[in-house]
């Protein structure tokens, strides 16, 4: 039943063997040393100060979504440093292996990299930044943000949260282990048939490619279902469908299509694994297989994909631009209609990745319309930001600065994408690096929505806020490093090269080609930057801190509760009275107003068992690749057992006293008696008479907080 | 104050929960546990799409087709298996809700005996087909036959390792909240098999032995 394999195979250790450690390469064995390294020290450092309880208490059992949603955006933010690091290697390559002069060490005849090893980085690269990086990061978002901004106590399912997690982090544990143990696929990040068949990649590259992205499509396809559910079951009081927050709105279209499409993700890649396990014929060249219909399956999931990862990052967008304009968000009905919409276009597009498959004219004019109707919900949101700005009282504090580079760049990547959509210049460009850099400039849009989010939200998450000039030293970095790099790409798309090189045939291009390794150079700064701001933020920390309301101008329900947000978010539940309840509460005087008693509340318990179920998903995967059988039906009934066990086991919960609870919040209270008043004046002190233009969309002056003192209001 | 989406009195407002908000555990467990099925629903779709691309002529590459070794009346049998254990667990259900755990028992063992007697149906005119030289590796065709037929079993098998288990929550636990509302998400689950069954059995076996 199973297939024969080429190499060597042991019932013990499967196909691993010594010589699948990469010890002589000198790009990997150097790197190796320096990880373990800094695994030691790390390690050790915990170990010093005595940390170890303090992490598997707080952190590793955690089922609080606002810490799972913490370690979440860890995860993207160190993958999103691989990624570049990869997208680095990539550049260099690319400046250094052009014309038949050019010099090659490492073994390479051109450049550094070997053919085969080129085809990793640049299949690494595109897993990493999109699955392991974009997704994990704007979960992580949705994860802290959306049951504040409802309402809620915790996601519908806290246990399952955390075993989202946890396979998010098994997947990222192996993939960084393809790294010193055997290899990575070659295939790109959404792979060709027949060439990630046994027969012409027998190695294990493509084996770890399939476990890291059904595990990813496990964590994700759970993580959808709980965010769905907690939407839907979990709203406060008062939280009707017309007062929900844009970024909770975008988030349910987000995970609509995750829910529904990444199932043909997982079909799609067992299926290749059959092929590669067991002999089937699903995408072989021969034997009755259909190479086009792995390509099909694919894009199914690939397309409605990038619209789960930019409908968040809209929704941030949306939270943004309102906060720093002083204004309600422009058309909130269409903003609704349109994410919906682009969750249900999202579906009807997928072939417009290969309009080259040769499926007709017919096909290709469906999916050519059904691509260009996406522009318009994606207009409607464009044109409703900038209306949203339009007349706003703007600050253009770093945070803002990133939403509107995102802004900038979604109009270049989709009007790019409009271009594509026309079959007749998609023929021209198909598999050009033109299509690269169109859909770098969309993830890129993501990429700027989520360093917007993380200013935006770091000083409700951690109770001070990042430092303004780091960040905007980090965003006009970022910004020049984008315009070098992909301002060229667009022309050499149009020259005609195509993507995935690792040797550059044509010397005209070269210029271009060093201009944009200079671009990477200006993101390298951009990266150094954003630790500068890490570490000057926090080391400034006790100058920054902030009260509830941390920007003095924000709009939704999150800056109700206390900054940082106590681990029930909300001693009692909010009764929702508008669509900008924060707003609405200041604009009417009675923000400050605190629930007058307490009531015992339900939380759940902390449990190790996501861990340790993430962990043997991990031995589960590393096992398939390597194909130990022995390992995989261990960890496989490992996972049944501790299932069956906590089923039995079940949680209880514990109780938080209403007079514990009261303690907390009198500390947390004076906490931002102690530093909220000049954080106040700061927000609403830039009042209103001296833009000329007076609004009627906003309150008088006269119910101003700290004008009158606000309305008499007893609750 | 229509630009907040609001005319609520802010003098009168009601700003803090009285009400005891309580979310029901069991609508929320249920209403997750439907939207994982509608997930495992776009699964089972996807696999038929890939059994429809993979089911011309040319996909069995000359070899065996599903109409050569079809036989409607064991598939049918499998069927009334299939469908007796959802009856009987239909039975098991009537049975909670009079709190009668005897019948909640009898009616899951016998989910459970009839669900056996699917896997073992399967089970054998698989290591039957196999025996006669056909097996994933014989063709496209023949892999998108038998990975759809055998996923869904493979459902089956973990549906009847949770009836096990929710047996023995009865017995050790009672009905609890945790317990009844597992009932209800497993009821789902075996239906939903069940609903996916008619179509392997009329797409898959009736169609491909027709055809």
């Amino acid at each position: 039943m199973l297939v024969d394999l080429a190499g060597g195979w042991n019932p013990m250790l499967g196909r691993l063997a010594w010589s699948q450690i990469p010890y002589d390469n000198p790009i990997l064995a150097p790197l190796f040393v320096a990880v373990v390294i800094g695994a030691v020290l790390v390690l050790g450092l915990i170990t010093y100060y005595g940390k170890w309880t303090y992490l598997w208490k707080e952190w590793l059992t955690t089922v609080d979504h606002k810490k799972l949603g913490v370690m979440y955006i860890l995860i993207g933010l160190v993958m999103l440093f691989r990624g570049f690091i990869d997208g680095l290697m990539i550049r260099t390559q690319q400046a250094w292996a052009v014309g038949p002069h050019s010099s090659g060490v490492f073994g390479a005849t051109h450049g550094y990299l070997t053919p085969f090893h080129f085809g990793q980085v640049y299949s690494a690269h595109g897993v990493i930044m999109i699955l392991l990086a974009a997704t994990p990061l704007l979960v992580g978002f949705m994860n802290i943000i959306v049951p504040i901004q409802i309402g809620a106590r915790d996601m519908a399912y806290p246990y399952l949260n955390a075993l989202g997690l946890w396979f998010t982090a098994a997947a990222g544990a192996l993939i960084m282990i393809s790294l010193f143990v055997g290899d990575f696929a070659h295939n790109g990040w959404f792979g060709y048939a027949p060439i990630f068949e046994l027969q012409y990649s027998p190695g294990v590259g493509v084996d770890y490619w399939i476990w890291t992205m059904e595990l990813l499509a496990l964590g994700t396809t759970l993580g959808g279902i709980n965010i769905l559910a907690t939407i839907i079951k979990m709203r406060a009081p008062g939280m009707t469908w017309g007062r929900l927050p844009i970024f909770v709105w975008a988030s349910l279209a987000s995970n609509v299509i995750a829910l529904t499409s990444f199932p043909a993700l997982q079909v799609a890649l067992a299926l290749v694994a059959a092929d590669r396990y067991l002999g089937a014929h699903f995408f072989t060249a021969g034997l009755g297989g259909n190479l086009m219909l792995y390509t099909n399956l694919f894009w199914i999931w690939g397309h409605p994909e990038v619209y789960f990862v930019i409908l968040p990052a809209f929704g941030m967008m949306s939270e943004i631009f309102p906060t720093f304009s002083e204004k309600p968000l422009f058309g909130y009905m269409t903003m609704v209609l349109a994410s919906m919409a682009i969750a249900g276009v999202s579906w009807l597009v997928w072939l417009h990745h290969f309009f080259t498959m040769g499926a007709g004219p017919y096909v290709n004019s469906a999916f050519s319309v059904a691509t260009m109707l996406v522009g318009i919900p994606t207009g409607v949101k464009v044109f409703n930001w900038a209306f949203t700005m339009y007349r706003g009282r703007l600050t253009f504090n770093a945070a803002m600065l990133w939403a509107i580079g995102a802004l900038f760049l979604l109009l270049v990547g989709g009007l790019t994408g409009m271009m594509l959509a026309v079959p007749a210049i998609n023929y021209m460009v198909h598999n050009s690096v033109f299509v690269v850099a169109h859909f770098h400039s969309m993830l890129l849009t993501i990429v700027y929505a989520i360093f917007a989010s993380v200013i935006y939200w770091f000083p409700k998450v951690f109770g001070f806020k990042l430092n303004e000039f780091w960040a905007k030293t980090m965003f006009w970095l970022f910004s020049a490093g984008t315009a070098l790099v992909f301002v060229p790409m667009y022309m050499l798309g149009f020259m005609g090269m195509t993507r995935r090189l690792d040797y550059v045939f044509n010397t005209a291009w070269h210029p271009y080609l060093l201009v944009m390794e200079f671009g990477i150079v200006v993101y390298t700064l951009s990266v150094l930057a954003f630790f500068a701001l890490l570490y000057v933020s926090v080391r400034d920390h006790a100058s920054n801190q902030v009260g509830a309301d941390a920007w003095g101008t924000s709009r939704s329900l999150e800056w109700l509760t206390h900054s940082p947000v106590p681990f029930y978010n909300f001693a009692v539940l909010p009764h929702v009275n508008a669509r900008d309840e924060v707003a609405w509460r200041r604009d009417n005087g009675i923000d400050h107003v605190q629930p007058d008693h307490y009531e015992d509340i339900h939380m759940p318990n902390n449990t190790g068992v996501a861990i340790v179920l993430g962990g043997l998903t991990f031995v589960l995967g590393f096992a398939l690749v390597w194909r130990i059988w022995w390992l995989c039906a261990f960890s496989l009934l490992a996972i049944i057992a501790l299932v069956i066990y906590r089923s039995f086991k079940g949680d209880p919960g514990y109780i938080i006293t209403a007079a514990e609870l009261e303690q907390m919040e009198k500390a947390a209270m004076r906490r931002e008696a102690r530093i909220g008043k000049q954080q106040h004046r700061v927000g609403s002190g830039v009042l209103g008479e001296a833009i000329a233009y007076a609004r009627s969309d906003l309150p008088s002056l006269a119910s101003q907080p700290g004008s009158t003192g606000g309305l008499d209001h007893r609750s | 104050m229509s630009s907040h989406g609001s005319n609520v009195d802010p003098k009168t407002a009601e700003l803090w929960d009285k009400s005891h908000y309580q979310h029901d555990v069991i609508s929320t467990r249920t209403f997750g546990y439907f939207m994982y099925l509608l997930s495992d629903g776009m699964l089972f779709a996807t696999l038929f799409a890939a059994y429809g691309v993979l089911s011309y002529q040319h996909s069995y590459s000359g070899g065996p087709t599903p109409a050569d070794f079809v036989k409607p009346w064991y598939t049918f049998a499998q069927t009334m298996a299939l469908f007796v254990s959802v009856l009987s667990y239909g039975l098991a259900m009537n049975a909670l809700k009079h709190k009668n755990k005897s019948g909640v028992i009898n009616g899951l063992l016998a989910a459970f005996v009839l669900g056996v007697l699917f896997l073992a149906l399967d089970i054998h005119d698989m290591t039957h087909l196999a025996s006669s030289g056909i097996t994933v590796a014989t063709s496209g065709g023949m892999s998108a036959f038998i990975i759809l037929t055998q996923v869904h079993a493979a459902h089956v098998f973990f549906g009847l390792i949770w009836i096990l288990v929710m047996m023995a929550q009865v017995l050790a636990k009672g009905f609890t909240t945790d317990v009844v509302g597992r009932l209800l998400t497993l009821r789902m689950f075996w239906h939903l098999q069940a609903i996916i069954w008619v179509f392997v059995f009329v797409f898959v076996y009736l169609w491909g032995y027709m055809s």
